[in-house]
């Protein structure tokens, strides 16, 4: 990797994603998957290096704006943002105006009145990315709307299974879990089916979402059918709030008829890789000898999430072209 | 003062009128209908050719929003979207702050509507004091102030218990429960149709059995009680086959849809906007099979009544997450175009039983005058444009509010102008006739 890195620091001839916003998967084609994965590759370099820093984004200011906690992604964006020199600020709620009953819309044409140049925002209404995005001149970049995507998630599972398994084509993806609720199910979709892979989504009837074949996907509430052979496992947090809609009758018995054991597992490929997009609940979705295990990657999610931030950042603020401008 | 209406295609359903007839009004009433009518000293206007009069249209669900959401609409705004829309005449749903459910509400409303003088405003009361489902509202006491049905629109009646005392006090005085058909339980906090559209855009659902669970319940009590029962804002197609089974039955089952609901499907809320709050209304926009039985229904004539759900929201209102939103669009003023565009010149109907979903059937169901042109019978009169070319422009409404999805639609069919009492009221700018 030490061409691609070089090739960032010299102003490499890639081609810039061609939207103003990341708001979903959905808008983008498999090539430009493929141009997120492998930025991402040059900008890990990065991270290794006694000094994490480039130039890509000095004099760019990003706002994280986030309504919702988050310690994980927050801290990713931040630190992708810092080693890319961009001037970054956090807003989380409780330290807004919002808490004094200020609009989205609003909030959004305040900071906009600051010359922003890029929004990373995170809210628990579906839809509020492409609300400010219809507001906002500055760069929209969705770090988790709702119910409904999570796309640098995505983009970083992506990354993390390529590194193990060198391609995304005909992997057989299983995803466990509240795959109703859950933003990232519905961005890991869209991106693994568009670059070619099988995905197999299972949980218990009342968290499938409505029509889910649609999606492209085979579906199963038999967590054995989803493990069988499958490439890669991914599970997904089960809400603890969730109780209360009486989804299911109890963790325990979640645990019992979908839990990631070692003994289920063992009906995957041998080279199985176990995912997590975190927080992990123990001994509910998955038990802590799979968490810790040999087929966990979780933690590299984690660091990789940098890389795959950085190139996001770096490609929506023009890539290479932007450098030249400048 | 007599005016002669010369030549225009007549179409009354509730006197099996279609032709070119002369229409004569005399003061504030219908004094004849006929076949070249003697001037006999009317002021005389000639309708021009491709125009039709028909009874004044009636919009048995709006909600005007006063007293107490006058950001949103005004009676007299409200009565002026009306008129624009081709109404002449509209009745107006109880969930007002306060809520109508006293006469002194019922007789605020009637003289803000006297003051507008323009469209009539017939009041719907509430079923329960403060629509909260506890005790019976003074219904006797409504219906002396002028109010002619009961509801608890907004929601449905709290228990079938309650339902069924209203359906049988209410049919004492011969008044329709009208329903808000949603059991609250299935609903939850959905905002959208449970379907793949919403499935994909992470929006929680509403299925379409929360409505039909309503409207079955509906039909059970109007069975028992043998009093009338009249679904609102139909959009399922569940609800359709029980509306439909009920009335095989015998059983006295009205039901209404709103044009949105023949013309629009759940893919309105990806695209061309994704997350549009103007598509965000209660019941939601269905699937493209639930869309279509609507549409059957009207052609086979199971739905009785088109109805807007008129429901104003000022912009600050709808610009906000789609979550946040409230459920609901105005419709006053699209409706027509909507309904002769969508239904008749698409082929699914013709004109006279447009007349009959827009006019005779709410009068009859509301039991409220107007629905005819019968002589006698107070002048209220529409005169369409079918083949005029419409552009919606939100901007343009006479509404107080904007929010409608169908801005910048391009529609075949319109509004000439609107009579009330023998008034002209509306004039529509784009067709050329002598009011």
């Amino acid at each position: 990797m030490t061409t691609a890195s070089s090739e960032i620091d010299q102003k490499p001839a890639v081609t810039a994603l061609r939207h103003k916003d990341l708001l979903g998967i959905t808008d983008l084609t498999p090539e430009e998957i493929a141009l997120v994965l492998d930025t991402a590759e040059a900008m890990k370099e990065v991270g290794t290096r006694p000094i994490k820093k480039v130039p890509a984004l000095r004099g760019k200011t990003v706002v994280n704006l986030f309504f919702e906690p988050s310690t994980r992604t927050r801290t990713s964006f931040e630190i992708a943002e810092k080693r890319l020199s961009a001037d970054t600020l956090n807003i989380a709620i409780g330290t807004s105006s919002v808490v004094k009953g200020e609009t989205l819309a609003d909030t959004a044409l305040n900071l906009e009145a600051m010359s922003p140049d890029m929004i990373v925002l995170r809210h628990s209404s579906s839809g509020a990315c492409h609300l400010l995005s219809r507001i906002c001149r500055s760069a929209i970049i969705n770090a988790g709307d709702g119910m409904h995507e999570h796309p640098t998630q995505a983009l970083l599972d992506a990354f993390t299974i390529r590194e193990r398994k060198k391609q995304l084509a005909g992997l057989k993806v299983a995803i466990i879990g509240d795959l109703l609720h859950s933003r990232v199910l519905r961005s890991n979709i869209q991106l693994l089916t568009k670059m070619g892979a099988k995905v197999c989504v299972c949980g218990p009837p009342t968290l499938i979402p409505t029509d889910v074949l649609r999606f492209g996907v085979s579906a199963t509430s038999v967590v054995e059918d989803a493990v069988a052979e499958a490439d890669v496992v991914m599970l997904l947090r089960i809400q603890l709030e969730r109780m209360e809609g009486a989804y299911f009758p109890s963790l325990r018995e979640y645990f019992r008829v979908f839990g990631m054991t070692e003994e289920r597992l063992r009906l995957a490929k041998s080279d199985v890789m176990i995912m997590h997009p975190g927080p992990m609940n123990r001994g509910v979705e998955i038990a802590s000898e799979v968490a810790d295990g040999p087929y966990s990657v979780i933690l590299d999610q984690v660091a990789n999430g940098v890389a795959v931030r950085m190139a996001v950042l770096y490609l929506l603020a023009g890539g290479a072209e932007h450098e030249d401008a400048a | 003062m007599k005016t002669l209406l010369r030549g225009g295609r007549v179409v009354d359903p509730a006197n099996g009128i279609d032709g070119s007839h002369d229409v004569l009004i005399d003061g504030d009433r219908i004094a004849r209908v006929g076949r070249d009518l003697p001037v006999d000293g009317a002021t005389v206007v000639d309708i021009p050719a491709g125009l039709v009069l028909c009874p004044g249209l009636i919009d048995m669900h709006v909600h005007l929003r006063e007293p107490g959401q006058e950001h949103k609409e005004t009676v007299a705004t409200g009565a002026a979207s009306a008129v624009a829309g081709g109404f002449t005449a509209v009745a107006c749903m109880p969930n007002t702050a306060p809520v109508n459910d006293n006469a002194n509400v019922t007789l605020l409303i009637l003289a803000k509507a006297a003051e507008a003088r323009l469209a009539r405003v017939y009041p719907i009361g509430a079923v329960s004091k403060g629509s909260k489902g506890e005790l019976l509202a003074d219904i006797a006491e409504l219906k002396q102030a002028g109010c002619v049905a009961i509801t608890d629109d907004g929601h449905p009646v709290a228990t079938a218990l309650l339902l069924r005392r209203a359906l049988e006090y209410a049919g004492m005085f011969g008044m329709p429960v009208i329903e808000h058909c949603e059991d609250p339980s299935l609903k939850g906090d959905g905002v959208a149709h449970e379907g793949f559209h919403a499935a994909s855009l992470g929006l929680r659902g509403i299925p379409a059995a929360a409505e039909a669970l309503g409207v079955e319940r509906g039909v059970l009590l109007a069975e028992l009680t043998g009093s009338a029962f009249h679904v609102a804002h139909m959009s399922a197609r569940a609800s359709l086959r029980a509306v439909r089974k009920g009335k095989e039955a015998g059983i006295r089952v009205t039901c209404e849809v709103a044009p949105h609901h023949f013309t629009l499907t759940d893919e309105a809320l990806g695209a061309p906007i994704p997350y549009d709050t103007n598509v965000k209304m209660n019941p939601p926009l269905r699937e493209a099979g639930d869309r279509d039985a609507m549409l059957a229904g009207i052609a086979d004539g199971t739905v009785d009544v088109i109805a807007t759900d008129h429901a104003p929201h000022h912009y600050d209102e709808k610009n906000v997450e789609f979550d946040r939103a409230p459920f609901g669009i105005v419709g006053l003023e699209t409706a027509v175009s909507l309904s002769l565009d969508r239904l008749v010149h698409a082929g699914l109907i013709r004109l006279p039983r447009l007349i009959e979903l827009l006019s005779t059937n709410p009068a009859r169901i509301l039991r409220i005058a107007g629905g005819s042109l019968s002589e006698g019978v107070p002048a209220d009169i529409t005169i369409l444009a079918p083949d005029l070319r419409v552009r919606v422009q939100a901007s343009a409404l006479r509404s107080r509010s904007k929010n409608t999805p169908f801005d910048g639609w391009q529609l075949r069919g319109g509004v000439a102008a609107t009579i009330v009492g023998g008034r002209t009221v509306f004039v529509n700018p784009d067709v050329s006739i002598n009011l």
